[in-house]
């Protein structure tokens, strides 16, 4: 469509965007990635290790293989939920980073955080519309995946 | 009646007065370098209500209580309220104000909005259309957080160019022919957008609209920066203070360093808080100008202070569709009156 009109604009500040972007990255300091990748190293390492205790502790007891697998997800999320629902979880997750949020641990605080938060909009509504709000992509792109490489595999055995 | 001077100022020759004043904040807020000059810190942030919309609304009606208390005013005295918030729909501000019964004027200028009531209520009173105003404004660092980022809970990292929302609300009271601070001049801004598009970098988004208002108040007023004690930005923070002076020098050859301050950096303290580039949002600016700024006018350790807002007028579903963050800054230059 043609314009029906253009306007005259004046004081048009002299620098252009892509000048200032520059200026605006300089002015802006960096994430500290080695500090944050440290950190996430040792925070994450920490939970896979707990990860582990749990599955020789669960094995100890005389627990199934897949026995095993669920109670070690699952004691995870019991205890990540406990930490988010008592507002320690993100005091430990701004210095972890991707420690916390890579394990199950950062999906399970995905969940109950906003549960918890849109309380105040009622059970339906509030907690069951936005529990989702974070994990919700995780799930719907984890199970996308899932198909298509159960397609790929499938494809290959028929051959 | 305003005198329009220049291209963007208006001069109000009656020089209407701010009568009273009250900031209210949160712990954070109250643990910061200003924490004993606010009237009154509540260190449960919730203020004893069930959701963090209706703690806000708490927040700002203590502020206009407060306000009215000092400026020795009623409601009934009041002519028009200017307000607003950062909460969808101003909520933050009506359900404080539902039960003064005041006409009202809603607001929104995001952080600006200090500022952006402050000159309305100037503008209104001394062209005589009203005689008594009130300016006010209030964020919520936990109800911000719902609406334009992640629940309070969640574990995640921020840039070290974000912001931190200030818990805070600010209200003043503006009457003509009053005693105190004189407003002398209001300065509505226009929109600049130099295409950030980073939300988490609010400071580099608003530094241009800084940069445009103070520069066109300095040449509609033919001042100096040294005509003033203080220019003060609310809220570029780190990044955006710093924007700001290297932008003004860059396009206008303007130095303001000497007598530039910032509100969002003055309220948190960096070393102890881990507020990244500072503070921000509506209550920022509010508070810092109702008590300190204010004080110090009233005590005359500052004499003329060009107060000047700054608002980011992104919303989280433009931010989403990938969208730049238009800004905008508005610009009251306060005195210490009885000159």
């Amino acid at each position: 469509m043609d314009k029906i009109y253009t306007l005259e604009v004046k004081n048009v500040m002299q620098v252009t965007n892509n000048e200032y972007d520059k200026m605006s990255k300089k002015a802006s300091p960096p994430s500290p990635k080695l500090k944050n990748c440290i950190n996430a190293f040792l925070i994450g390492g920490l939970i896979c290790t707990i990860g582990e205790a749990l599955r020789v502790y669960y094995t100890s007891l005389g627990f199934t293989k897949d026995g095993v697998k669920a109670g070690v997800s699952v004691t995870l999320i019991v205890i990540t939920a406990i930490l988010t629902a008592t507002g320690l979880f993100d005091k430990i997750a701004r210095y972890a980073g991707a420690g916390t949020l890579v394990p199950i641990t950062g999906f399970a605080n995905s969940v109950v955080s906003p549960a918890m938060e849109f309380q105040s909009e009622g059970r339906i509504l509030g907690t069951g519309a936005n529990m989702f709000k974070i994990a919700g992509p995780v799930i719907v792109y984890g199970c996308s995946t899932a198909v298509l490489y159960g397609f790929i595999i499938w494809i290959f055995k028929l051959y | 009646m305003a005198i329009k001077q220049g291209s963007y100022t208006f001069v109000l020759p009656t020089r209407p007065a701010i009568v009273g004043s009250a900031a209210v904040v949160g712990s954070k807020e109250g643990q910061g370098p200003l924490g004993t000059e606010f009237d009154y810190v509540f260190d449960d942030v919730t203020l004893g209500e069930d959701s963090w919309e209706k703690a806000e609304s708490a927040l700002h009606r203590e502020a206009v209580t407060r306000a009215l208390a000092k400026a020795e005013k009623t409601p009934s005295q009041v002519d028009m309220i200017f307000s607003g918030d950062l909460l969808n729909q101003c909520v933050g501000t009506t359900f404080s104000i539902r039960e003064l019964n005041i006409p009202f004027t809603g607001l929104y200028g995001a952080c600006s909005t200090m500022a952006l009531s402050l000159a309305l209520a100037g503008l209104m009173t001394d062209g005589g259309i009203i005689d008594t105003a009130i300016a006010a404004t209030s964020s919520h660092f936990c109800s911000a957080e719902k609406q334009f980022r992640q629940p309070l809970e969640y574990g995640g990292q921020k840039p070290p160019s974000a912001q931190w929302t200030a818990t805070a609300a600010g209200a003043a009271i503006v009457e003509k022919g009053g005693k105190g601070v004189e407003i002398e001049a209001v300065h509505i801004g226009r929109i600049q957008d130099k295409g950030i598009k980073d939300a988490n970098n609010m400071g580099a988004a608003m530094a241009p609209a800084a940069c445009e208002t103070i520069a066109s108040f300095l040449e509609d007023m033919g001042d100096t920066p040294q005509d003033y004690d203080m220019i003060l930005t609310g809220d570029l923070g780190k990044v955006g203070s710093t924007l700001l002076l290297e932008l003004l020098e860059l396009e206008k050859g303007i130095d303001i360093s000497r007598v530039h301050s910032d509100c969002g950096n003055m309220i948190f303290d960096f070393e102890t808080q881990d507020v990244n580039s500072g503070g921000s949002g509506c209550g920022c600016s509010g508070a810092v100008v109702c008590s300190y700024i204010i004080n110090r006018l009233a005590q005359k350790k500052l004499n003329r202070v060009l107060f000047v807002g700054t608002g980011a007028l992104m919303s989280p579903v433009t931010s989403l569709q990938g969208e730049s963050v238009p800004s905008i800054s508005h610009a009251v230059l306060l005195t210490s009156g009885g000159q």
